[in-house]
């Protein structure tokens, strides 16, 4: 989440889920299935909603939320920038702008202003397709309704610009002085249980847990005392996709992998496959034989959630206790012992190092407490006594910390950066005529691995499809097909076709949860420059019939 | 006869809902949602409701598996896991330790995340570790 480290010093969701429904006054969702995606999310929206708050929704597919909202904008995909830097051109030429916050909390107004003063509604009408009446009202609603809050998933940050489109929207919440007070702020939704926990534990290539840049001569010094080891590397490691190039290249030569399904997730998932092939030695530990799994030399079998301990931190930087309810299957083990019987293995081998005896996950995380600031406080005991804690918990007294930047921000005075709008990578030409964009739906889960093998999940959701909208299908000839064949640039897959109106004309839809299908054939690796982050959410395809009505 | 409710966190999404795995002699029979829980309040979506389904599913992974051509053989941890450790130490000492890369996860506990950096940064003296859920 670089975006937001750069304007507020922290790249968490800034408020929590319970204080939308008790405080927020105007949602602003972007980028979001949130019903679908986020359903228990959701219903803290609708509930707010019931006592009179108001919904905006922003995006080109018409999500289920859309539907409730009291405003629904469907731009051209790609184009967030332009109608972010359009909605704050109308709040400051209406003189809605919280003038105090912006004086005494943050930096870089003017900046900002020169490019944005550049998105009059009407230009950004031209870029976006949004009709410029519609923009000022959205600009209103979202301005004049205090404490607003603004949630966004991948829809905002997958694409070459993501970085760029969380700015903006830091922008727009300092703006109207969105920040440091309940029910506000800018909320990003984490797809996954536990990505804000494998973020804040160093599951990055940059930093060591609780965000400490492994650059940093005094972290490097911290973690070689605390792990009794010396030569920490100090060079920024390569983040997934370009672990997978490097393995392509024979830069990288051997791979390990804990619980996750990097084939499927790929952008481009016949380059990493044959990628993955390359590489000497593949490790992979999970609970079921995915398709990376498939392709690994040895496959350490782990435990479900059910048969660990352990915590999760949940979007809203919650932490909770993960309890054993029963014993693995066969010999399978915890994630946490296997890993522990390896680097004992490991260290025997004549490596220094720090022991790794931990009786169980309890003793985990004292450590991690030792080591991560805003986890310091954090113990098993508190956890079963008060529930879960959202960090900053810096001390066992801490109480933690519901909303961040009260007061004064993480990295002190918050920055608005001047972003001007860029065309998305690849855009659709004669030859790739439709946009496509791919996401989650209801009933799938990211790469399927867990809700497939669910039965009552599966029967909601039996087969791949894309979305197209009836005026699309009826100009390409379709006919009442209900097979088609999607072919980009870099691979074709075939799935049945369903018309809805939910869709705009120009763009269509495939979900990515499917091995047989992957939408990650079609999509394109263009990578944000600074979060890298694959862009799913744009690339031009075109759609044939297959026979068969 | 043994039955308990055991209070935990759903697998799926962000949002973190608490929920209760009720346990019949071993088994897991069925999920119900936790009241008291400032998130969920006692609700679940589809998916959390079936949180457990996947984990008493016949293709779960049972034993440690070695590479043999084109298949699979059946392994002891302790082969499995000498294997591992021979062929990655052979990797950082033949290439250097930036040959080597660790994926963590998104679906694993914090306790667990946090050993894999560990063990990336600690004993193998390399910053490749990264996570698929930017994704
Ligand atoms: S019950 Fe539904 S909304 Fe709640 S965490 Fe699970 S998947 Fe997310």
């Amino acid at each position: 989440m670089a975006g937001l480290a750069a304007a507020f010093g922290s790249g968490a969701m800034t408020n929590s889920t319970p204080e939308f429904s008790q405080y927020t006054r105007c949602f602003l969702i972007t980028g979001s299935n949130t019903t679908e995606a986020h359903p228990l999310v959701a219903s803290h929206v609708l509930k707010a909603k019931e006592r009179g708050a108001k919904v905006v929704v922003i995006d080109p597919r018409e999500v289920q939320i859309g539907r409730l909202a009291d405003l629904y904008l469907r731009p051209r995909p790609g184009t967030d920038v332009a109608w972010l830097n359009g909605l704050m051109y109308v709040i400051v030429t209406e003189e809605l702008a919280d003038q105090e916050f912006i004086e005494k909390r943050t930096e870089g107004f003017e900046e900002m202003w020169r490019v944005v003063q550049q998105y009059p509604p009407e230009r950004v009408e031209e870029i976006t397709g949004i009709p410029a009446d519609d923009l000022r009202a959205a600009a209103r609603m979202y301005a004049q309704n205090k404490p607003a809050a603004i949630l966004y998933a991948m829809g905002i940050t997958q694409h070459t610009t993501g970085v760029d489109n969380v700015k903006s929207i830091a922008n727009l919440a300092m703006l109207t002085g969105n920040l440091g007070i309940p029910g506000g702020g800018v909320n990003p939704l984490r797809g996954q249980n536990n990505v804000q926990g494998a973020c804040d534990m160093g599951g990055l290539p940059n930093v060591y847990p609780a965000y400490q840049p492994v650059t940093s001569p005094e972290a490097k010094a911290k973690f070689e005392a605390a792990w009794g080891v010396e030569g920490l590397s100090d060079r920024i490691g390569l983040t997934v996709v370009e672990m997978v190039n490097a393995a392509g290249e024979g830069r990288l030569r051997g791979l390990f992998v804990m619980g996750e399904n990097p084939m499927l997730s790929d952008p481009d998932i016949q380059h990493a496959r044959e990628c993955l092939e390359r590489l000497e030695f593949l490790v992979v530990q999970d609970i079921f034989l995915t398709e990376t799994a498939q392709l690994a030399h040895v496959v350490l079998p782990g435990a479900s959630f059910a048969e660990k301990d352990g915590t999760f931190t949940a979007t809203d930087r919650r932490i909770q206790r993960v309890r054993k309810a029963v014993e693995p299957p066969g010999q399978a083990k915890a994630d946490w012992e296997i890993l522990c019987e390896l680097a004992k293995r490991l260290t025997q081998h004549a490596i220094r190092n720090t022991q790794w005896d931990y009786p169980s996950p309890a003793e985990i995380m004292s450590e991690i407490a030792r080591v991560a600031p805003s986890y310091g406080g954090v113990t098993y005991e508190r956890l079963d006594r008060e529930g879960s804690l959202q960090w900053p918990v810096p001390s066992v007294d801490h109480p933690g910390t519901p909303y961040l930047h009260k007061e004064k921000f993480t990295r002190g005075l918050g920055r608005f950066h001047a972003i001007e709008f860029q065309e998305a990578a690849e855009l659709p030409d004669e030859e790739y005529p439709f946009i496509l964009t791919t996401g989650r739906m209801m009933f799938q889960f990211h790469t399927g691995t867990m809700t497939r093998r669910s039965p009552k999940l599966e029967q909601e959701a039996p087969e791949p499809y894309v979305e197209m909208n009836p005026e699309d299908a009826a100009r390409i000839g379709l006919d009442g097909t209900r097979r088609v064949r999607v072919v980009s640039r870099r691979g074709a897959i075939e799935v049945a076709v369903r018309l809805t109106e939910r869709i705009r004309p120009g763009v269509v839809f495939i979900p990515f949860h499917y091995a047989e299908a992957a939408a990650n054939v079609l999509t394109h690796a263009a990578l944000d420059p600074v979060a890298k982050i694959p862009e799913y959410k744009v690339c031009a395809v075109r759609v044939e019939p297959v026979g068969e009505k | 006869m043994d039955y308990r409710n055991i209070l935990t966190v759903c697998p799926y999404c962000g949002a973190g809902c608490g929920l209760y795995l009720q346990v019949l002699d071993g088994e897991i029979v069925g999920v119900l949602p936790a009241k008291e829980h400032p998130v969920s309040e006692g609700k679940l979506c589809i998916k959390g409701w079936n949180a457990a389904a996947f984990v008493h599913h016949p293709d779960r992974l049972t034993t440690p598996l070695i590479r043999e051509g084109n298949a699979f053989r059946e392994a002891s941890w302790d082969e499995a896991l000498g294997l591992v450790a021979e062929q990655l130490l052979h990797i950082r000492d033949t290439y250097g330790p930036d040959a080597l890369g660790f994926l963590v996860s998104a679906k694993c506990t914090n306790e667990e995340n946090y050993l894999a950096q560990k063990l990336a940064r600690a004993v193998f003296k390399t910053n490749n570790v990264d996570h698929c859920a930017r994704l």
